[in-house]
Parts: structure tokens; sequence; C-alpha cells
């Protein structure tokens, strides 16, 4: 079985037989009995065994972008000469990779859902009509002038505090329910991106070019002008994350065992979703949009490392994106030498998957 | 030390409301809330448990008062249990009732943590089924070790919303009986909504009757099983008869 | 099946069966009210035959009148046909699924379409307008089984989650035309299809779209058993509606009324879903006397995107997908938001 439904339900198997007070000493003794993400000795050796794995294909994936086809001798000015060019692809393979494997586990752990992922909430939406907005109000002349550190962060801003301030309306209030929020969010991502062609068809040719070379790259053009503010950003995010692990663990269990011990949910679940929007708005920036990488990354993430610990999780859902993606792109771009389609082909993937995964009974 | 309910009301609509019920429910044994449904038990135990927002008055448990009180400290003195878990993520049973003492270790379990969890384990019969994963249980042993997370959470007061719903009659029982010794033995106060009168009079030592959204009798077993007084909250003719273990109620 | 969504089941089923003094008072068709709806309709339909570029009195002789003749009345004619179907197929899609965030762009439908048209034009390049809809057609079929299919073998926690997942479906399906599209080279026309626009609908283009006439028809004749089909499978099959068919009807109307409009016009994004929920909100639900209403408001809502459309920017003009895709999308919000603050959506 490739993918394994939470919810099965299996006969009712019998009840232990009622101990007797002597009876304890036959159980398992106290010191081998522990809790924690990690079930037995096997399951240890298993994720080790997988990240080792992954970690293996990846760097040699990396090696093979780097050096295949490489047309100056090994070793030469030319040769590192290409080397540095592709390098700067490979890097936002990864910042992208890093990007969709943690936003998708945070949010699916948010929502308790494993179908869905953030790239449906709009938030790529919100970053076009942002950038739409900026041209579509100051024209060309301001608009090259956005280019740089500052405007970048500015908009990343722009993103926490309208994501912030839309998930606080949504989630506060006396009916608040996070299937509302969803719906919401992906109404609202439609309705933005209606606004964002309706502004592009007033804009100018000019207008319309500038903005049309600063919405999104690809792959194989990548906006390494974006690299230095995005990899410190999408570092920060993941740290933020990282640190709330635990407490994303407990959120998994759903709302009314989450406030059950303690944690203050809305106030988290605000959180989480406003450090998902920079993550895919980071994202969405440097590729375009994606929605089914994540979805790829996260799922095979659960699957292989059978475990609730989000400490467990992100890195195997990270070095699993970040696999697929420099996978595709090296097979498309130096096999069937059609580097610009890899984005394409990763959601084709990824969208067939959604499908088996969906039509395999189960509760949503 | 006590739950005590101020004024508390919660309006669900203009036709819907439940309160304003004041009332105090004391420390140790078992109190049950019972009444007809819709009667806002349920309402009114999560509202304890702080999982739904008081629109007025006040609760307060053991001198906190659980609107402005951090839901940390909250979470290391109360526990609740809802009827619905559904979540995703795929855990052992040891897994779970680890989770109950996040409160106290943030996500870090101690060697003391692990002793209380073993104890909360073996307390529901859960041992040997420990290491298995909740999908692979039956509806009883998963309930059971939903309730060994809340008792591992070691917190003084335990509200439970219909822990019985979907048990069969040896699983109730069994429950009960679990639940019983938890008052008694571990010295917890156990909140708890049932439907079943009967098992309400044999397991409780209060119970806190409602109707309409109001409490409209709280006592011992003894005071509630009378005929008029359970005709009236159930709005049925009951008949209180003298069963081989105590008073039972006969409506039907 | 969990306790929240007999809940809505049984909340549907009671608004359908018990009638409420509200209802019952609705039950005239003929009242004022609706004959002011067919007055503004028909004074919308001439705006729309006079709004234009081109000034159709103007000129001395004939020729203009014949110009009349051959875009802009195909266009209104296009309007009001297009219009009226997929209002009504976000009520057949509402009363099958049970659900009122379901019309074809909230369950993929209309981008099964897009597939289809895609699928046809690579495999048969010299494909004419009518094959090409058929392959819509036959795709949209596919794709509300496909979506049919699911809603079978998963139980949902809360009805609004599948509207989310409709839209992750059409996704997938799009990520698959867009595949096509950019192996033969089509991105362009994809994405010019995907604003629907009646501006190329002039005379030999719009023809097709008569056959949705047949299927508004069909639906006013068959409108009961879809009531009775609203009640769930169990309830339908007890009181005798040979459940499996009314479904496979359904499907098939909306296929062919989605197919054919995704051909001649484009996508439509929110009619069928914005339209019947406005309807029920001041008329209550019952379909058999709300279906003229809710043909008319669709109608009414289409020309007016239209007419925004052709005169915002005028010379110029905005695809009505693009000003149905804002102006729809934020009623949807308004409707969802409504309801949120009235508890009704709480699960």
């Amino acid at each position: 079985m490739m993918f394994k439904t939470a919810e099965r339900d299996f006969p009712d198997s019998p009840p232990p037989e009622p101990r007797s007070p002597g009876a304890s000493a036959a159980g398992p003794a106290q010191a081998d009995r522990r809790s924690g993400p990690i079930t037995d000795r096997r399951h240890m050796r298993r994720y080790i065994l997988i990240m080792t794995a992954l970690g293996l294909l990846a760097v040699g994936v990396t090696f093979g972008i780097m050096t295949w086809d490489n047309p100056g001798e090994t070793g030469t000015r030319p040769w590192w000469l290409i080397v540095a060019m592709r390098r700067d692809s490979l890097i936002t393979i990864a910042v992208v990779a890093v990007c969709h494997a943690v936003a998708t586990v945070a949010f699916q752990t948010a929502v308790n859902n494993r179908i869905l992922t953030p790239g449906i909430m709009g938030f790529g939406s919100l970053y076009t009509a942002i950038q739409t907005t900026a041209v579509f109000l100051l024209g060309v002349g301001s608009a090259t002038a956005l280019v740089g550190v500052g405007p970048f962060l500015m908009q990343m801003a722009a993103m926490v505090v309208l994501a912030t301030i839309l998930y606080t309306w949504l989630l506060s209030g006396r009916f608040s329910n996070i299937h509302i929020m969803l719906l919401v969010g992906v109404v609202i991502g439609g309705v933005l991106g209606s606004l964002s062609n309706f502004m592009q068809r007033m804009l100018t040719p000019s207008e319309f070019d500038v903005l049309q070379a600063r919405l999104f790259g690809n792959i194989s053009n990548a906006r390494a002008d974006y690299l230095p503010y995005a990899i410190p950003i999408v570092l920060v995010v993941v740290a933020l994350l990282w640190l709330r692990a635990n407490t994303l663990n407990v959120i998994a269990l759903g709302r009314t065992t989450a406030q059950n011990l303690g944690v203050a949910y809305r106030r988290e679940l605000i959180i989480i979703m406003a450090l998902v929007s920079v993550l895919v708005a980071t994202a969405t920036a440097l590729v375009g949009p994606m929605m089914f990488l994540g979805f790829l990354a996260a799922i095979l993430a659960y699957q292989f490392s059978d475990t609730y610990s989000h400490r467990m999780l992100f890195p195997m859902a990270v070095l699993f994106g970040y696999t697929i993606l420099a996978g595709s792109y090296f097979m498309l771009r130096h096999i069937w030498d059609a580097g610009g389609a890899v984005t394409i082909i990763v959601e084709l993937i990824g969208g067939l998957v959604f499908l088996i995964v969906l039509m395999r009974k189960g509760r949503l | 030390m006590s739950i005590t309910l101020t004024d508390v009301t919660k309006d669900y609509s203009d036709k819907v409301k439940i309160g304003a019920v004041t009332t105090e429910i004391e420390s140790g044994g078992v109190t049950a809330l019972v009444g007809p449904n819709g009667a806002g038990k349920s309402t009114i135990l999560t509202m304890i448990g702080r999982l739904l927002d008081i629109d007025q008055g006040t609760i307060e448990v053991a001198g906190h008062d659980i609107v402005n009180t951090p839901s940390k400290s909250i979470a290391k003195i109360l526990s609740v249990l809802r009827q619905e878990n559904h979540f995703v993520t795929r855990l052992t049973v040891r897994q779970l009732v680890g989770f109950g003492r996040f409160p106290h270790s943030r996500g870090r379990l101690t060697i003391g943590d692990e002793k209380y969890i073993s104890e909360a384990i073996d307390f529901l019969d859960l041992t040997e089924l420990e290491n298995r994963y909740l999908d692979q249980l039956s509806g009883g042993q998963r309930q059971r070790a939903y309730v060994a997370m809340v008792l591992a959470q070691n917190t003084d007061y335990v509200l439970l919303d219909e822990p019985l719903n979907n048990l069969d009659m040896q699983h109730a029982v069994q429950m009960m009986q679990q639940l019983r010794r938890a008052a008694d033995e571990l010295g917890r106060t156990i909140v708890i909504v049932l439907h079943d009168i009967n098992f309400a009079a044999h397991y409780s030592d209060k119970i806190l009757a409602m109707k309409h959204g109001q409490v409209v009798k709280h006592g011992t077993p003894a005071e509630i099983m009378q005929d008029h007084v359970l005709s009236e909250i159930f709005n049925t003719d009951v008949n209180v008869i003298e069963g081989p273990n105590g008073p039972l109620a006969v409506y039907y | 099946m969990t306790t929240t969504l007999r809940q809505d089941v049984s909340q549907t089923s009671r608004d359908i069966l018990v009638e409420d003094p509200r209802t019952r008072r609705h039950r005239r068709l003929w009242t004022p009210a609706f004959l002011v709806a067919i007055l503004i309709t028909l004074a919308l339909v001439v705006a729309s035959l006079l709004v234009g570029q081109f000034d159709v009195f103007g000129g001395e002789d004939w020729e203009n009148f014949w110009m009349f003749g051959i875009t802009r009345v195909p266009r209104t004619v296009a309007l009001i046909l297009a219009g009226a179907a997929m209002a009504m197929c976000g009520v057949i899609m509402q009363l099958l699924t049970q659900n009122r965030f379901v019309e074809p762009s909230t369950m993929g439908t209309t981008e099964w379409a897009g597939l289809g048209l895609i699928l046809v034009m690579w495999l048969f390049p010299y494909a004419t307008l009518f094959e090409r809809m058929m392959g819509a057609v036959v795709m949209s079929f596919i794709g509300t089984m496909v979506f049919f299919l699911f809603l079978r073998r998963v139980s949902l926690k809360s009805s609004l989650i599948v509207p989310i997942i409709g839209i992750m479906l059409g996704a997938v399906v799009s990520s698959f035309s867009t595949y096509l599209a950019l192996v033969t080279d089509r991105l362009q026309t994809l994405s010019i299809w995907f604003q629907g626009s009646f501006t190329g609908v002039i005379q030999g283009r719009y023809e097709l779209l008569w056959i949705v006439l047949i299927v508004t028809v069909l639906v006013f004749i068959t409108a009961d058993q879809f009531t009775v089909a609203g009640l769930g499978k169990d309830m339908a099959t007890n009181v005798g509606l040979n459940y499996a068919l009314v479904l496979f009807m359904g499907t098939a109307m909306v296929a062919v009324a989605t197919g054919v409009t995704a051909t001649v016009v484009g996508v439509l994004p929110f009619l069928g879903l914005v339209v019947p929920n406005i309807v029920s909100l001041f008329r209550g639900d019952d379909l058999r006397t709300n279906l003229p209403w809710v043909v008319l408001v669709g109608i009414c809502t289409v020309t007016i995107c239209d007419l925004i459309g052709r005169l915002i920017i005028a010379p110029f003009e905005i695809p009505v997908g693009m000003v149905l895709g804002l102006v729809g999308g934020a009623v949807f919000l308004g409707l969802l938001l409504r309801q949120r603050k009235k508890g009704g959506l709480v699960t």
C-alpha cells in the first residue's frame, strides 16, 4: 500500500485480559517504555536510511545538473563559469523546494487536512495583486525603482500584514470556522486574480512589459536578483516554524485536543498562516505559482517517516521536494531539453498523485 | 476549591439560549450532567473546559477565571475530552497518551513524564496495546486511550463529554468503573455528561440536571432518583424502582 | 458519515419538505415582482442590443442593419442562452450534491471542458466547432462523474470542503491542459479561452448555443425529479425514484450545457453559484417556482457583466469572464460571510 489512510476500521479486537495486581511485572519493563516520535529501533533505522538515500540522491542530482554536458573541460575556467551559471538555478530550486515543502506540511497541520495545499489559498494571487497594483498606481518609472532590498521586504511585510488581518478576522468571532476561512481564502484568491487581470488590461503596453518581467520567473531563467533577499527571509520563517514544531505536533491533533492541552489555538493558527503566506509568496516570486509540489513532498514525507514529529517531517519533506524538483529539472533540461516546462511537469505528476489520493476512500 | 459558574450564558440564536447558569460543582468525586437533548449539558461542559467562548458571566476553576488565566496554566489543572476526535496524524496509543504531558513538558518528555504516561496506560488496561496504532483499535479501546491521555495530563479536574457514546454495554460499564476509580484512587474531580440516567445514578456522587438551558436540580443521586423529579426533567413519565444495585429509572 | 453532515442533510430536506407559509406565498409564479423582473430583463436585453462601437441606426441604408443582425443580435442571444444555462447548471448540481457551493467551476467541470477542447485540437487539428464541442461535452461528463465518484467515496467533515476540493480538482485538470497546450503550442488559445468572452460571438459562431435551449426546456420538464433526488439517495429511492438515472440525466445536462457554453463563450465563473443562492435567499428553497427566477437572474447577471465589460474601457472590451470573476466572487464572499454571521455554517 502506497498511501495509508489514517482512519481505517478494524474489526473489534478483543480487549486485553484484566490484569491481576501481580501480573504487571509481566508487562514491558518501565525502562523500555518510551514515548516520543520514534516507536522503535526499526523505525529509527528506516528513517535514517531513507534520509541518507534521499540525501545521496539530492547530491547526485545536484552534481549531475552542474556537470552534465558541460562544454568546458573539467576544472578549467569556462567549466567553472558554466557551473556558476547553473548554481543560481540550483539555489532557486532549493529555495522553492524548502518553501513549498515546509509551507505545505505546516498548512496541512493547521487545517488538519492532508489533501489541501496552501497553493489554493490565493497567496500567489495576493502577490500578483500587490505587484500589479504597484505598477498600476505608480506607473513605469516607479515600477523600475521598486526593485531592491527595501521594496522586496516591503512587499513581504505587506503580505504578512494582509494575511494576518484576513485570518485574524476570519478566525475570530463567534462562528469562526477553519472551513469558512479556507473557502473565503480560495474565493479571495480568485477575485484578486480577476482584479489583477483587470488592472493589467488597463496598463499601457510598456507598463505591462515591466510588470510581466517582474512577476514570474522560471527555473531556467531564475530571478537570481531576488535570491539575496529571499534566502534570509525563508531561513527566518523556517526557523520560526522549527521552533514551533512541538506546538505544531499538538495542533495536528485538532482544535479541541490542542485547546485542552493549553495551546492558544487561534493565535497559533494565525501565526502559522502568516508564516506560510510568506513562504508561498517567496516561491511564487521566484518561479510562479505551484500547487502540487508541496503536496507531493508532504505526502511522501508522511508516508515514509510515519511520525507525528514536525522536526522529522520538515527535513524529509524538504529533501523530497528538492529531489523531485531538481530531478525533473535535470531530466527535462539536460536529457529532453525542455527546461522551461519543469514546473508544469512537476505539477502534472503532483496533480496525478492528488487524484489518486483523492479517490481513496477516507474522511476529509 | 471547586468549579463555580456565575450567570453563565451562551446565545446560539434569538431562540436558542443557554443560561444564565449559576452553580457550583464541588471538588472530588464524580458529578454527572444529565438532561434531555438540547438542554445545554455539553455547552456548559465545553464552556468550563474553555473550548467554547462564554457570552456572559464568569467561570472559575479552583479560583482561576478560565477566560483571563492563560490557557497553558489552565491545562495543568483542568482537562477536557470531547466526543469526536478525528485527526490525520497516525499515532500509537503511547504517543497519544504522551501528548497529555504537553502542558507540563512542552513536548520534551522527561523520565518523570514517562512514568505518568505508563501509569495512565496501566490504569486504563492499555498496557498490552500501548504500541498499537490508534487506527488498529476498536472504538472502545480508542476511547480508553483518549481518557488515558487526559488522565496523564494529571489535572485535578477532568471533564468528559458523553464518553459512553458508541460504547457497547461491556465497554460502557468498564469505562464508568475506571472513571469511578480515577475519582476514588487518584483523587480526581470528574465532571461527565451522561445520557443514561441509570449510569449517572449508579456511578456519580452528584447529579446536575439541566433543562431548557437551565440547571433545574442539583443533588445526590438519591435526591434526583424520584418519580416526580425525573418525570419533570425528562418530560416523560418515569418510575423509580429499587433494583439489585440501587434505584433504577424505568420509563418504558 | 459524520453527524454534522447528517444534520446538513436533514436541514436541507426539512427546508424542502416542510412548506412554511413563506414558501407557500411564493408558490404563485406570476406575481407583480416577477413581471417587473421580466421587464428589467427585457430592458437589459435591449440595452445590450444598442450598446456598441458601431452605430447601428446611423447609416443611410440597410447595410448597418445587416451588421446589427450578424453581430449584435447573435451576441445578445448568446448572452441570454449562456446566462440561463449556466445558472441552471448550478441549480441542478446543487440539488444533486446537496451542497450549496457547487457549480461547474467549483467542481472542475469547466476545466474538464477545456481539457476536452485542447484534446480535440491536438488530436484533430482540423476539427470543426461542432467536433470540438463534442470533445468538451464528453470531457465535462467524465469530469462531473469523477467528482460524484469522489463525493461517494469520502465522508466529509464539512460541506465547505466540497468546493475547495472541486477547485483543486479543476487545478489538476488544468495542469493537464496547460501541459498539452504547451506541447502543442496552444498556450495562448488556452489563456484566451479561460477568460470567457462574448466578443467573438457573431453569426456563424453562436448557433451551437441553441442546443442549450433544449437543455433548458428539459430541465423545466424534469425539475421535480431533481427536487426529489435532492433529498439524498436513500430518500429518493424510498419514494421510488431511479436515483442513478436522475443522476445520469443531471450530469448529462450539465455536461452538455457547460461543454457548449465553454466552446462558444468560454468560462463564466461563479454564475451557477451566485444566481441560485441569491434567488433562494429571497424566495426560499423551492426549485419548481424558483427556476424561472434563476433563468431571469442568470440572464440579467451575464448581460450586466457584459455591459460593464463593454463600457468601462470603451472602445476596448474586458472579457465578461473577468467581470464575473470579480463581481461573482465578491457576491459569493458576501453570501459566505452572511451565513457565517448567522451561524448557519457552523459545522
